[in-house]
């Protein structure tokens, strides 16, 4: 418990220095402005939601080979905390296309693949609640889970080759990007990352508690 | 051998069962006309600039009848208590699935090919000088359709709601091939026709890749 208490504490102070680096330290875009800042949430919760669904088709791929249920809880787990962060992407996706583009959504290959994988993955959880039974839910879940991820790649690719507007990434090249910039956005991407796991963790526990719960249920009607 | 043998055995059952009634196949022809014509109603830009959009509007046609058309595949077997039966006949439970998947393609084929003249005169495209390159493009989108529609009829079959969760998982992840097979088709039905092989290869990746997903974890699906 202590443990959990002194991680959170961790992540809290993190979340705080990377959102004062946002907006005070890091200078301001020349051709932007402000409306740039919103980057430093934007790209790296695109990133932590990818990384998300990975660690969900791992739990998946290791639940349908083990069948232990603790893959399953990794699985759901890193989903919910993956659609979240990709919630957080398209949301603030518009705010910053309104001023930047003139309009807030457009179809555009990015935008286009991270609202379809956003649905696949809403699809995944919905389809857990629409099964009772523990054992069947994880299986077939685990099942639709790998079939997800092996789509990704797919929807990316033949969107990308649909059409591209987006900004291209320019983080990982040498040039292009304020060597501040740079540094606050690895900043927002580390902190963000100990988030997803901090958020991870505490719903792989609320999934085991709930199995618990299930099993003591079970057990006082035997009785 | 052995998964040849029983696929054939059991796709002879899937066909006969549908060839007897042919409810599914009748009913699924006039969804996709139904849509089509409901989709043209609806948009304009169909009548206006029919080569560019008649494609995307004949494949989401197919999409969304699919989708409907692929829930008795495995519902059927788990109302009649035949599921059982199934796995025990045969070795390998991967054949009542490409069984079951290759009927799925006939059925779609049979759908499309009903489909495609009606579409030709809705949308005055000149189909006969394309007619094989296009019959490649239906191969491949049907088969990447059947393969993943089979897979999530036997996971829908085992949920509540099912008739409303089939397409709702099967229709984004059916998104590469709607894009592939509708780009592949307005290039084949444009005013210099080509078959498009970037397009034809991302159909073909994605058949392959839910094909060989299928048969290494398939069989997990249908335990009881």
């Amino acid at each position: 418990m202590a443990k959990t208490g002194v991680y959170t504490f961790l992540v809290c102070v993190l979340m705080g220095v990377t959102a004062y680096a946002s907006f005070y330290i890091a200078p301001t875009e020349s051709t932007m402005g402000l409306v740039q800042r919103i980057f430093y949430l934007h790209a790296p919760s695109g990133m932590v939601s990818l990384m998300a669904f990975m660690i969900s088709c791992i739990g998946s791929v290791a639940y349908i080979l083990t069948r232990k249920p603790k893959w399953d809880w990794l699985a759901v787990s890193s989903a919910e905390v993956g659609v979240a962060f990709c919630t957080v992407v398209l949301l603030t996706g518009p705010i910053w296309a309104h001023p930047a583009w003139g309009v807030w959504w457009a179809w555009d290959a990015r935008l286009t693949s991270t609202l379809v994988l956003w649905l696949l993955y809403v699809a995944f959880l919905i389809l857990r609640t629409m099964i009772d039974d523990a054992d069947r839910r994880a299986l077939v879940s685990a099942f639709f889970g790998v079939f997800t991820f092996l789509d990704v790649p797919l929807v990316y690719g033949s969107i990308w080759w649909w059409r591209t507007q987006h900004p291209q990434p320019v983080v990982f090249t040498s040039a292009g990007l304020d060597p501040t910039m740079r540094k606050v956005f690895y900043l927002s991407w580390l902190s963000l990352t100990c988030l997803m796991a901090l958020l991870i963790r505490q719903r792989y526990e609320l999934e085991s508690s709930r199995e618990e719960l299930r099993t003591l249920e079970q057990e006082l009607e035997a009785t | 051998m052995r998964l040849l043998a029983n696929t054939t055995a059991l796709l002879g059952k899937e066909l006969q069962t549908e060839f007897r009634s042919r409810e599914l196949l009748i009913t699924t022809m006039f969804f996709v006309l139904t849509v089509i014509a409901l989709f043209s109603i609806t948009f304009d830009a169909a009548v206006s600039d029919p080569k560019n959009v008649g494609p995307g509007l004949l494949w989401l046609a197919i999409l969304f009848s699919s989708s409907l058309m692929l829930q008795p595949c495995f519902l059927k077997e788990r109302t009649n208590d035949t599921l059982s039966a199934l796995r025990l006949s045969v070795g390998d439970p991967f054949a009542i699935f490409l069984a079951k998947l290759v009927a799925n393609v006939c059925l779609l084929l049979i759908t499309e090919l009903l489909a495609l003249p009606i579409f030709a005169v809705f949308f005055n495209v000149k189909i006969m000088r394309v007619f094989p390159q296009l019959m490649l493009v239906f191969l491949l989108g049907s088969i990447g359709i059947a393969v993943t529609g089979t897979a999530l009829s036997a996971i829908s079959s085992q949920a509540r709601m099912r008739e409303l969760l089939l397409p709702m998982l099967l229709l984004p992840l059916l998104v590469p091939i709607l894009l592939a097979s509708t780009e592949a088709t307005v290039a084949l039905l444009g005013e210099n026709p080509a078959l498009r092989l970037d397009w034809m290869a991302i159909l073909a990746a994605f058949d392959l890749v839910f094909l060989t997903a299928l048969w290494l974890f398939g069989e997990y699906l249908l335990e009881e």
